[in-house]
């Protein structure tokens, strides 16, 4: 019984690892790319080059958590706080 | 899991390491080989050692594509140099046309396509270490997820590893056999620290929009050429005006970008819609002499010659994105830096290697207590024969090949690819059949005569041996031979040090016809 919830644990965090990790890393590149102040391929190209680091940070916190479910909050935490900021600089750019 | 983050890390860095090792050591060194990639093509199609580009190479191939595809949408000129004297000239036709697509190795000295026996050359090597000869993506997606967990595992290695400094300096040769592997795994992987971080992360960039095009997709709705128009990475071909209008004479041309660029090589030439009135040329600078590959450009009014735009270097970004792209591949590099990257890469490639016995050493029978080795540690085993020295033994059987296939023989160049995989086949099924510590010093041994013998069948084989190439002074020749010589000799040092190692032989043969499982234990040195 404790083997298999071990077991459950590492598959949830290498599906956090990768899945999650990825659609982090990908949801920073796109808020970057929209939300950097500078020419549009600039941020295209920042935002897409700093993506990468996100995604190696993403896998090393999922493996750091004290839980798989706390390490799928951490993610899921940190995607809203993204989303939450870029609609901040959206809505600030048009009014 | 074990609690606490070091332990995490360890834990995380023991097993990402492990289930993408065989596939880092294939690609760190099909990489390093990939530095010397023009010098392989070089001992590989030795007839083109002969050649010598003309002065006015520019203006010749110009003629060559004005003669081959008059109505092309595109013509793209690479330039020969010193490492590469042949010019690939290019050509696109307008969507409709056939062919679509021309290529032509052209030698500007005769002027006609350069003869030379086919072959990839290192080429071959170059396209394995980021798309492992798969079709389409496939291959280039795998290495670069293999890239993330090479970031993670040296990223986790480092936090695992509490006294980086002190450990740089202990090496405890001859103790317990994970002791020294782990010693020689922490110095490797330490020493180059800054160079395997580099190296992984930039090779993430070069393919960057592959791996992650959503930044560029949602910014620029989808209008992939928008954004290569928007960071100059490309230059948008203009419309056919079908007026004609002969291409202005390229010698003013190459004196403007030389007045620019204080000199610098001209390393490409690219014309679209050569002999409209709306034609463009635009000259690329060599990649030779700055660390950048986002090269410097000038693009010319094709018919009149005026300058219609530079590109600027003020944008960080791309720039950054043009610095790690050259860093990658550098092609930047003099001898001495270009030795330093091989140097560096074959530290990373053996980090690897040392990494993957470090688990086998950890996992030996007798420290877990047990008398034989399970199928994962067995299944470890054999790969790591299979490939530590396995490619090995398929990049010297794809040397040999291009030496002993009949030089017109018909799809010789795949074939000499086929023998490359097949030799790499047959090295990781060797060791299913032996006792690992045999299959080691067996494949060891064989490796080593296969490159000693390289430089033999070349003389045996071509008119470029080292009896012509040394009192030649043709170091890119000669230096080859030699390092296929030298290769072979540290390989049968290896072997020999190996087969030291394994204690009383003759019994263990015994032992190991009654028990094969037991076998692996023989390469524990704690005698």
């Amino acid at each position: 019984m404790r083997d298999s919830a071990a077991r459950m644990d590492i598959v949830s965090r290498v599906a956090a690892a990768a899945v999650g990790g990825y659609a982090l890393s990908s949801a920073a590149a796109v808020c970057l790319a929209l939300a950097l102040p500078m020419l549009r391929s600039e941020a295209v190209l920042a935002g897409t080059m700093a993506s990468f680091v996100v995604y190696v940070c993403a896998v090393l916190w999922v493996f750091a958590a004290s839980s798989a479910t706390r390490a799928w909050a951490g993610l899921i935490l940190c995607a809203g706080l993204l989303g939450a900021s870029l609609l901040i600089v959206r809505l600030g750019a048009a009014l | 899991m074990k609690a606490g983050f070091r332990q995490s890390m360890a834990w995380l860095h023991t097993w990402s390491g492990l289930i993408v090792g065989w596939l880092l050591f294939a690609i760190f060194l099909t990489g390093a080989v990939s530095f010397y990639r023009h010098e392989v093509t070089q001992w590989m199609r030795p007839e083109l050692r002969q050649m010598v580009p003309a002065a006015d190479a520019a203006g010749i191939a110009l003629d060559r594509l004005h003669a081959i595809a008059p109505d092309a949408r595109r013509w793209l000129i690479d330039l020969p140099d010193a490492r590469d004297p042949v010019a690939h000239l290019f050509a696109w036709h307008d969507p409709g046309k056939t062919p679509a697509f021309q290529r032509e190795e052209f030698d500007t000295a005769t002027g006609a396509p350069a003869v030379a026996r086919s072959s990839h050359g290192g080429d071959f090597l170059f396209y394995f270490h980021f798309d492992l000869n798969m079709p389409s993506i496939w291959g280039r997606l795998i290495v670069g997820a293999a890239s993330i967990v090479m970031l993670v595992a040296l990223v986790s290695g480092v936090i695992t590893h509490r006294r980086i400094f002190k450990d740089f300096f202990t090496f405890r040769p001859g103790k317990a056999s994970h002791r020294s592997w782990l010693d020689a795994h922490n110095v490797l992987g330490v020493m180059a620290l800054p160079f395997h971080l580099m190296i992984t992360y930039t090779g993430l960039i070069t393919l960057m929009f592959l791996y992650m095009p959503w930044g560029r997709d949602i910014a620029y709705q989808g209008d992939r050429q928008a954004f290569l128009s928007e960071a100059a990475l490309s230059t948008t071909i203009p419309e056919a005006s079908n007026v004609p209008a002969p291409l202005a004479p390229i010698g003013p041309i190459l004196a403007e970008a030389a007045r620019r660029w204080d000199g610098d090589a001209v390393g490409r030439i690219d014309v679209y819609r050569p002999g409209d009135a709306n034609a463009l040329i635009e000259l690329t600078s060599s990649d030779a002499a700055q660390i950048a590959f986002h090269r410097r450009k000038i693009t010319f009014d094709g018919t009149t010659g005026d300058v219609v735009a530079e590109t600027d270097n003020s944008r960080w970004a791309a720039e950054t994105r043009g610095v790690m792209y050259g860093l990658h591949i550098g092609r930047f590099a003099d001898p001495v830096v270009r030795f330093l990257y091989v140097l560096s890469s074959i530290a990373g490639t053996a980090m690897i290697a040392t990494g993957l016995l470090v688990w086998v050493a950890k996992r030996c029978p007798r420290r877990a207590g047990r008398e034989t080795a399970g199928t994962g540690r067995r299944l470890v085993e054999t790969l790591n024969v299979g490939t530590i020295v396995g490619l090995p033994i398929a990049i010297a059987a794809f040397f040999w090949a291009n030496r002993l296939l009949p030089v017109d023989l018909a799809q010789r160049a795949d074939l000499e690819a086929g023998c490359f995989f097949l030799a790499w086949l047959l090295a990781i099924l060797h060791p299913m059949l032996r006792p690992v510590g045999r299959a080691w010093t067996e494949q060891l041994g064989f490796a080593a005569l296969l490159y000693a013998a390289l430089p033999i069948v070349n003389a045996a084989t071509t008119s470029s041996h080292l009896g012509i190439s040394l009192p030649q002074g043709d170091w890119i020749l000669a230096g080859f031979d030699l390092t296929m010589l030298a290769v072979g000799l540290l390989l049968a040092l290896t072997a020999w040090h190996v087969g030291q190692r394994q204690p009383n032989n003759a019994v263990s043969e015994h032992a190991v016809a009654a028990a094969p499982q037991s076998a692996p234990a023989r390469l524990d040195p704690r005698r």
